[in-house]
């Protein structure tokens, strides 16, 4: 079968992911307009594959100073301009938006990007999205559940009679296009703290990304724990065997001091975190790390001793006002430096039975072989 | 075998030393004194919100508790009784009171026995802990003692009069009162599940979703 991922699977996939912030850049008071700062993701994006990175994930989010409303849109686009990278969201708003949107509208991407495509799937927390978009944000959980257990049958199924809480009830629905090749995009959910969420993940066999960024370690590690313990609990393999993606963030230059220096304006003014923690307790705190490549390459080697041997590692690089230049340099810096020696170290001693990053090609082949596999026990 | 209750007191005076404080002490003192009349052992922990105050506001600003902060929200949670005493600024609790009580989980005070305390430089602020002390501890669904304490700067040098006893009494009978309470509290050596899920979950939804 053809299939237009790169060669050789990636044991472990490395990559971007950008909330899509429009910020002010606190060292020179330059705001960029949306037009620019559209072009500048763009441009990032496609940097990411010609540095050598697998993934680029794009936020979705319908209030400024964010621009980017509609991901499937911006990732056609990236499809057409890339060959190798793998397309997916960060988060796709699973409660406020439509399923039968979601199957439709990422499907149609799967066949436009030859499968180079998967989505993580999230509530959101900007509270007025639910009433623009006539829902209640106390039913974020329920709509999550009850929205993806449509979603995952629209992909699986040919044709659908469904009933729900939420959206009217679909007598006789196909969902077009049918997915590439007859598999589903992957799915990651995403959480920071709702065990419901981890819950869902293992229950289907998806994956589960822990944002990373905003908190401790130490609350990461009982969720993705819990998560991979529920993952065996649901027979989809052992614990070791869960589908684990992780943020991160970092900022780096060739002396550590220099990275400290540049970037502790835009620390302390950025939109989540700034005006409180020092950038000094924020990154003992949380993965961030500012300081030269090896330091970046330490705080993340270490990363699997906490969470387990994972699958997807990305990075927040260009938020808070950061410019594009900027931005270019640290994905040289990331993807020259940083991630072949990450690629080498975690690739040391990873168990066999640890999955590899799933990506269209392991999917179809998993599928395949399940077919195969039914056949012959027909026969 | 002596039982032992956990008792932490949250304090959110500012200067040091503080009146507040010096409430707050008396207050554990006599709690301590009220349960080993029972043969309960008090554990006591001093919560200074003063020392935290930075932490307290990162966490309104990141949405996470940083390590000592953390830990403080851990004591206040897994106790059997607590003693909140805040000064009364502007007709109501102190900002960073409130602002410690916000960063709390909405439940992680459910059942708790807590016995309120506040001072003033005068005591025409007293009722403040009726109107706005307890209706907070109220939502939260902790149990308040019927007394709560208020010490005005001249409480700490008078008496009662006829119709009201003096500090020392006020804060004998508040403390009698969360002695009571906290002796039956098992909520020190409950085990909390982080990731217990609602009753009744499915992943895959309720009605017809299946």
């Amino acid at each position: 079968m053809q299939t237009h991922e790169r060669g050789a699977m990636t044991a472990m996939q490395f990559g971007i992911f950008t909330v899509s912030d429009i910020t002010e850049d606190p060292t020179t008071g330059r705001t960029l307009s949306e037009a620019e700062k559209i072009q500048d993701t763009l441009t990032i994006a496609q940097h990411a594959e010609e540095v050598g990175l697998d993934v680029f994930a794009l936020g979705e989010h319908h209030n400024p100073p964010f621009w980017s409303s509609s991901p499937t849109t911006t990732l056609a686009y990236l499809a057409a301009k890339t060959t190798t990278l793998q397309l997916t969201t960060s988060t796709t708003l699973i409660t406020t938006n439509d399923p039968v949107k979601i199957a439709e509208d990422f499907a149609m991407l799967q066949h436009l990007a030859g499968g180079r495509v998967d989505l993580m799937l999230g509530r959101g927390n900007t509270g007025p999205v639910y009433p623009w978009f006539g829902k209640d944000i106390r039913d974020g959980i329920p709509l999550a559940i009850e929205n993806y257990a449509l979603l995952h049958r629209l992909w699986r199924e040919d044709v659908v009679d469904w009933q729900g809480n939420f959206r009217t009830p679909l007598q006789g629905f196909t969902s077009t296009p049918r997915p590439l090749d007859g598999v589903a995009p992957f799915v990651w959910h995403g959480s920071i703290r709702s065990p419901e969420i981890a819950e869902q993940a293992a229950y289907y066999g998806d994956g589960f990304f822990a944002n990373n960024i905003f908190w401790p370690a130490e609350h990461y590690q009982k969720l993705i724990g819990y998560y991979r313990q529920r993952f065996e609990h649901y027979g989809h393999g052992t614990a070791a065997q869960a589908i684990v993606g992780l943020g991160g963030q970092a900022f780096m230059r060739a002396k550590s001091q220099d990275a400290v220096n540049e970037f502790r304006p835009y620390f302390d003014n950025a939109p989540v975190y700034g005006h409180g923690p020092t950038m000094e307790d924020f990154t003992e705190m949380t993965p961030l790390t500012v300081g030269s490549p090896q330091q970046v390459i330490d705080r993340y080697a270490g990363m699997r001793d906490l969470f387990g041997d994972y699958q997807r590692q990305l990075f927040l690089m260009d938020h808070a006002g950061l410019p594009l230049k900027t931005v270019l340099e640290q994905l040289d810096l990331l993807g020259g430096e940083v991630v072949p020696v990450l690629r080498k170290e975690l690739a040391v001693d990873r168990p066999a039975e640890v999955p590899d990053a799933p990506t269209h090609a392991s999917l179809v082949a998993a599928a395949r072989a399940a077919e195969a596999a039914e056949l012959a026990e027909v026969k | 075998m002596t039982a032992t209750r956990t008792i932490t007191v949250v304090t959110a005076g500012l200067s040091q030393p503080s009146s507040t404080r010096l409430l707050a002490d008396r207050l554990a003192q006599a709690t301590i004194d009220r349960l080993a009349d029972d043969s309960v052992t008090a554990e006591v922990q001093v919560i200074e919100l003063r020392d935290l105050a930075h932490d307290i506001t990162n966490n309104l600003l990141t949405g996470f508790a940083a390590p000592k902060l953390a830990a403080a929200i851990e004591q206040v949670t897994a106790s059997d009784g607590a003693i909140f005493v805040t000064p009364i600024f502007t007709t109501s609790y102190s900002g960073l009171f409130k602002s410690f009580i916000d960063v709390l989980d909405p439940d992680a005070l459910t059942d708790l026995p807590v016995l309120l305390g506040a001072t003033g430089g005068t005591e025409r602020h007293s009722l403040a802990l009726e109107y706005a002390m307890r209706p907070l501890f109220s939502y939260l669904h902790a149990v308040v003692v019927p007394t709560t304490v208020y010490a005005a700067s001249s409480d700490w040098g008078s008496t009662g009069d006829a119709s009201t006893g003096g500090l020392p009494e006020r804060i004998d009978r508040a403390a009698g009162e969360l002695a009571t309470l906290a002796r039956s509290s098992d909520r020190s050596t409950r085990v909390r599940d982080p990731f217990a899920l609602p009753a009744g979950f499915s992943p895959v939804g309720g009605f017809g979703a299946q």
